[in-house]
């Protein structure tokens, strides 16, 4: 772990040599390294930051990538918003982990009241800024996930714990350029981008308002060698006729159950390529690898590493690791870690013929594209609607994203017969309203009756 | 049941709900510039699998993905045959 040392990402940039030849390469704006740790995007709006709890919620993720540079080592916390999560948990969010600032280029959520003392509109020009760089404290890094509650959860990190990840095998090599579909504001985006940071390489990030020929484009031109992606990323990949600009020497996988399906189709595609599979997430950090091209992980996997040790307990992964999150902040998210210092993922395994297969969520977590949704977040939002009495959330397998939504209903009785032919449509739509388009239902089922069971809580079965 | 226009229908349907804005449907079309992502996708395979009562995608791990929305149909074709 040669960086976890430095105190700030500034500072472990410049270690890891030549920052002035290796770019980070936006949908719109490109920057080397040399020119995001001696810039500012937040000059236009001056005003020391030291110590303070800083909210960043850019639409853009080089935004993001910059605000962080500059503001790690300086702020005392920075919480990394993701473009996806809805706004109207802004305020929610802002409130959790005290912000004393907001920061976002969309100027509507400028505008919006969220409870936040100072907002900063920032551009996407970086300046360059004269100002000292030392690094004060340690700052926490607040990544979010999915909460049951209808909030999102705040994992608190620090660069330590999310470089340890990053920094795992590093062969830092000039020749290598990363990328990744996700999104750094995600535990995979964000393990990418300090891959590429802190062992020198140049790294392409995506963005959302731009088309897959386009992103292929641009990470063809600038020579991806590395890239990564959740299952459903590389599903759509595949069905781009342009998944051919890019010559990857190494693909990886991760965020989502991998069936054999899209590892072999993803070798189809990319021959050349070495494909590997590795499980992470957001609380646990990186847990293993698995390179023999097979779906599953062989048991010899879960000692491999002596820093992250890992066990299977009531049919769940358990880890305990330097990576992992130390806790969330928000009071009322339960412990991340057991007595013993474990973070329970809640992923189910199962052992065949000696070699484990993930088979879903204790907690019945439906995984929608990489994307969690926690049925009884969605049913609260059914229940709201005047014409719904109760509902039950379920996963429905799905080639492109693993799974979807869907939902039963049982409805109160309507007052005409021709009201019954446009409420789902109509739920469907109050459900868009309140929740992040992978969370909506696909499908609404309106049944008679629910089944309920003895501690007079709805029956799941999960699968 | 005529397979291309219940696909037809099902893009149709999706994009609208998905609100969004769905390029002309030709052959030569590239799924991924038809204006549909990800979940538009898998929702509208949902759908297809309950109204042709077939899903190309599940059914042969080895298959290639339709690039084209020509290739789309034509993954719906064959699985019917």
């Amino acid at each position: 772990m040669p960086h976890t040392n430095q105190a700030s990402l500034n500072a472990a940039i410049i270690a890891a040599g030549d920052p002035s030849s290796r770019i980070l390469v936006g949908f719109d704006t490109n920057a080397t390294w040399a020119k995001l740790i001696a810039g500012s995007i937040l000059a236009d709006h001056p005003g020391d930051l030291t110590g303070k709890s800083v909210l960043i919620a850019t639409r853009d993720q080089f935004r993001a990538a910059a605000a962080l540079i500059e503001l790690d080592g300086i702020a005392r916390r920075i919480v990394l918003f993701p473009p996806d999560v809805p706004r109207e948990q802004l305020r929610y969010v802002a409130q959790t982990a005290d912000a004393d600032l907001l920061v976002t280029d969309d100027p509507e959520t400028a505008s919006a009241d969220h409870g936040v003392g100072r907002v900063v509109l920032c551009g996407k020009s970086i300046r360059p800024v004269d100002s000292d760089r030392s690094p004060r404290v340690e700052t926490e890094w607040i990544l979010l996930t999915s909460g049951t509650t209808g909030h999102p959860k705040l994992a608190v990190h620090t660069l330590a714990s999310l470089a340890g990840s990053a920094m795992h095998r590093s062969p830092a090599s000039a020749s290598i350029v990363w990328s990744t579909f996700y999104d750094m504001r995600r535990y995979g985006g964000m393990h990418i981008f300090l891959h590429a940071a802190l062992t020198g390489t140049s790294l392409v990030i995506s963005s959302a308002q731009e088309s897959v020929a386009d992103f292929f484009a641009r990470a063809g031109a600038h020579g991806v060698t590395h890239i990564s992606g959740t299952p459903s990323h590389w599903r759509r990949a595949l069905m781009s006729p342009w998944a051919n600009r890019i010559k990857p020497e190494y693909i990886r996988m991760s965020g989502e159950i991998v069936d054999q399906t899209i590892l072999n189709q993803v070798k189809t595609q990319f021959p050349r390529a070495q494909i590997e599979h590795t499980f992470a997430s957001t609380e646990a950090g990186v847990g293993f690898y698995v390179s023999d091209g097979l779906m599953g992980f062989p048991p010899e996997v879960l000692s491999r590493n002596p820093l992250v040790k890992m066990k299977i307990e009531d049919g769940t992964l358990k880890i305990r690791s330097m990576r992992a999150a130390s806790r969330y902040l928000d009071a009322d998210s339960p412990m991340l870690k057991d007595a013993d210092g474990f973070v329970d993922t809640g992923d189910t395994v199962e052992l065949r013929d000696g070699r484990y297969y993930f088979t879903g969520r204790r907690d019945g977590t439906i995984n929608v594209g990489g994307f969690k949704v926690h049925p009884e977040e969605v049913e609260a939002v059914l229940n709201r609607h005047p014409q719904v009495v109760m509902s039950l959330v379920k996963a429905k397998k799905n080639p492109i994203t693993g799974s979807l939504v869907v939902a039963d209903v049982v409805l109160k009785p309507l007052p005409t017969a021709s009201a019954s032919t446009t409420i789902d449509g109509e739920i469907l739509r109050f459900c868009r309203g309140h929740l992040a388009p992978h969370q909506v239902p696909a499908a609404i089922n309106i049944v008679p009756t629910l089944a309920i069971g003895e501690s007079g809580k709805l029956v799941r079965r999960h699968a | 049941m005529d397979i291309r226009s219940e696909v037809i229908s099902q893009f149709t349907q999706v994009a609208e709900e998905q609100d969004k804005r769905l390029a002309p449907l030709t052959d030569d079309l590239p799924l991924l510039e038809s204006g549909l992502d990800s979940l538009c996708f898998a929702i509208v395979v949902a759908r297809l699998e309950s109204s042709l009562g077939a899903d190309p995608f599940s059914d042969d791990e080895d298959a290639r993905f339709p690039v084209t929305f020509g290739d789309f149909i034509r993954f719906y074709e064959n699985a019917a045959h």
